[in-house]
């Protein structure tokens, strides 16, 4: 606690690349008159991203070891009554760390970006956008308050959906960042529900305010009902959280989000913007200990999502959308952790997701520019030999997701698993099974994936469909697959690196030390989970060791095991079984109707509704009674009045004298 | 039988009242309603002598000079109007006097 931070430092971390996104996008477009050109843009935002990831980095290092924190206002933007509407920062472990995160995965994504992006026109369009989000994202973790957490939330939605629909002539891109928009803006509306029900009864945005009026919260009832209140809020945030981090029911945007280049679906929609949800809750930990309610809430959307959305992953063909689905499934689990209160694990895990899932979309997306803009697995295959960085790469990627001993997802996802095990909440039971299952998935799927692309018999000649995908006019005249050049196998290597080893090497101080002591809280007495990890870890080598006789590792295994024995041993198997369960397939191929429920009943009810809302409420209550029954009512009482104006003297005279008699009667008689 | 200050005031009532209904019944000519408003103010006038010779305070007679005075410049600006009014109109018959009406 000796230390503090200095604000400078931090506002260069958030404004850094902002700049960068300013020069690149005003500068470097037709907007400003493309002043600069593409290696000025290039490299402006790489510089601001890297001054950015150096400076978190000293942070991260002050906050870790000399215990730093810092908890200022930089700002103050307005103050209406007692509210006050403020800009300021808020660092500490969980912060830091995701500050590091954050900056590191953009830093990678931008030089990756300048070999995935070469042949394209909007090449400085993109650099623009993926650092506006960098600052997005910054102002979002590094947030002291409501207000400021609420900015960067719509922001990096706002980028989210530029990036989703990048290439504008594409109908498809167009409609999936409108479906990524729209179905963002229900999470949204119950997000900004929360924080309005807090601020209206904490009076306050500040965390640290609100969080010290926790006390007097968990008392009261939501006005005209008997639920508590503080379940309500939770509830209310927790759906922001689903709609940004993409849980059941409201996932269905981020499958479509990968209509948008490689390197933002391994930004945004892997490592950083959909798992702002998970660190909401994390940073809310104060409030959701208050309800047991909210917490079985999280549990189960957190277990549907981890399990039935891996299930969709086996039968995707599109590299894109497998890794699509792997990423929904793992936010499920961070989920389920949020819901057990193991928060720190959950952003545990949130942490190493984000090395291994970006290297993983990296690496896909390595792969798609070495076949030639191809995106479906059925014709790819035996690229190992042509492909050797990406392939290690991708491997390493797999082998960590799939939680193999030793690496970084093993820590965090068995932690996930023991801490539901460990929960007391009715719903932990129905989360076990989900998160228990979904290794198993997880590994058949990312198996699957790896085994059809990287081994196996070379399909990529047999594409019916050449130019499927292609989105750069690059016509290969040569159809042998290659490697991609340095600025994209170098990101991979270095995300591979954290991907292998972070776990390993962080799961004692940030579970288990005081790393998130001040950020994270969690009530031991109630929810006993982390205590009981804490008293089951001794050190990450027995872990790993115990976890080769563990229940999660051999499911992983018989995952592996499976779809090596039906991709490369047996590849009629599948076909087979495809056909004897017709109907499974069916609902796994629709994506369990979802898609389709949204369109053909939600949204038609919905419009109903709005066209009911809009001829009742709107043109009726409010245009037809409230405002033009106004002046219909005013029009109609000086109709009246006009009548007594004949304009005839005699008229006015006998008003006159009537007034006269009046008064008089009242001053002579009645006073 | 001898004049007492109650029968002075019976006629200025009178009076009065014969021009109240004079204005109202009065449906075709200015003058007439001038002419009415006149009454009303002899009616008035009536009132003031009446009392001051009762009360035998002359300040009553000074102030019906002062409201023959008014009545007289009123009666000439009234004149003046009515015959601007004939210019333009062509007609001073009151029921078509209504530019006022709302």
């Amino acid at each position: 606690m000796s230390q503090t931070l200095s604000s400078t430092t931090l506002l260069v971390v958030a404004l850094a690349p902002l700049v960068g996104a300013i020069s690149a996008g005003v500068l470097g477009t037709k907007f400003g008159g493309n002043v600069i050109g593409r290696r000025v843009s290039h490299s402006l935002t790489i510089l601001g991203v890297l001054l950015s990831f150096v400076l978190s980095a000293l942070t991260l290092k002050s906050v870790a070891l000399d215990g730093a924190r810092f908890n200022e206002t930089i700002y103050t933007w307005m103050v209406i009554g007692d509210l006050k509407m403020e800009i300021g920062f808020l660092v500490d472990g969980l912060t830091a760390m995701m500050m590091c995160v954050v900056t590191f995965v953009s830093l990678m994504v931008h030089i990756y970006t300048v070999g995935y992006m070469e042949e394209d026109e909007g090449y400085n369009r993109f650099f623009a956008y993926i650092s506006l989000f960098t600052f997005s994202m910054l102002m979002l973790v590094m947030s002291n308050n409501m207000l400021q957490l609420f900015f960067g939330w719509e922001a990096v939605g706002l980028v989210s959906y530029l990036l989703i629909g990048f290439w504008f002539n594409k109908p498809t891109a167009i409609f999936a960042n409108m479906k990524a928009f729209l179905v963002n803006r229900v999470g949204d509306f119950g997000f900004i529900l929360g924080i309005g029900l807090l601020v209206a009864y904490t009076g306050t945005l500040n965390y640290s305010e609100t969080f010290a009026k926790t006390g007097e919260l968990s008392k009261l009832m939501l006005p005209g009902t008997d639920w508590m209140l503080i379940t309500v809020i939770c509830i209310c945030l927790f759906i922001g959280a689903m709609g940004k981090s993409a849980q059941f029911p409201l996932h269905v945007w981020l499958p479509d989000s990968m209509e948008g280049p490689t390197p933002i679906s391994a930004l945004i929609h892997a490592a950083t913007m959909v798992t702002a949800g998970i660190f909401m809750v994390a940073r809310m930990s104060p409030l959701f200990e208050l309800s047991d309610t909210a917490l079985n809430f999280v549990l189960i959307i957190g277990g549907i999502t981890a399990l039935f959305m891996g299930f969709l992953g086996i039968i995707q063909n599109d590299i894109k959308r497998i890794v699509a689905y792997s990423t929904l499934s793992q936010l499920g689990y961070m989920t389920v952790a949020l819901g057990a209160s193991a928060y720190s694990v959950a952003v545990f895990h949130l942490m190493t997701h984000a090395f291994f899932k970006a290297l993983l979309f990296l690496a896909a997306g390595s792969v798609i520019m070495g076949v030639h803009h191809n995106q479906d697995i059925r014709w790819m295959g035996g690229l190992r030999k042509y492909m050797p960085i990406t392939w290690l790469t991708f491997l390493a990627g797999s082998l960590a997701l799939i939680g193999t001993p030793l690496l970084s997802g093993f820590y965090s996802k068995d932690e996930i698993i023991m801490a539901v095990h460990a929960s007391q909440l009715p719903a932990a039971g129905f989360a076990y099974f989900a998160v228990l299952a979904g290794v198993f998935v997880t590994a058949f799927y990312s198996f699957r994936l790896y085994f059809l692309v990287f081994h196996g018999k070379e399909r990529f000649d047999q594409n019916p469909d050449v130019h499927h995908g292609h989105d750069h006019g690059h016509h290969a005249t040569d159809s042998k697959p290659h490697e991609s050049p340095w600025v994209v196998t170098v990101p991979l290597v270095l995300l591979a690196i954290p991907s292998l080893l972070i776990g390993f090497m962080t799961i004692g101080p940030m579970l288990f030390g005081e790393f998130f002591k001040d950020a994270i809280f969690v009530n031991a007495e109630i929810h006993t989970a982390m205590e009981m990890l804490r008293e089951e870890f001794h050190g990450p080598v027995q872990m790993a060791l115990h976890g080769l006789t563990a229940a999660p590792f051999w499911l992983a295994l018989s995952g592996v095991v499976l779809s090596y024995y039906m991709y490369m041993v047996n590849p009629a198997l599948p076909a087979a079984i495809k056909r004897r369960v017709e109907p499974l397939y069916t609902l796994l191929e629709n994506k369990y109707y979802m898609d389709w429920f949204n369109e053909k009943v939600l949204a038609p009810v919905m419009l109903k509704l709005g066209f009911v809302l809009w001829k009742v409420g709107d043109q009726g209550a409010i245009d037809g009674v409230v405002v033009n029954g106004s002046w219909r009512v005013v029009g109609w009482i000086s109709g009246m009045v006009r009548k007594v104006q004949t304009g005839y003297l005699y008229d006015y005279a006998l008003t006159m004298v009537l007034g006269v008699f009046v008064l008089m009667t009242y001053f002579v008689w009645l006073k | 039988m001898t004049l007492t200050l109650g029968h002075f005031l019976t006629l200025g009532a009178i009076l009065f009242a014969l021009s109240v209904v004079g204005i109202f019944l009065n449906r075709k000519n200015l003058i007439v309603l001038m002419m009415a408003i006149e009454l009303m103010l002899l009616a008035v006038n009536t009132n003031f002598v009446a009392f001051s010779h009762y009360l035998g305070d002359l300040k009553g007679q000074i102030f019906v000079f002062f409201i023959l005075t008014v009545a007289a410049a009123e009666a000439a600006i009234g004149l003046a109007i009515l015959v601007l009014l004939f210019r333009s109109k062509s007609n001073i018959n009151v029921d078509e006097l209504n530019t006022l009406k709302g």
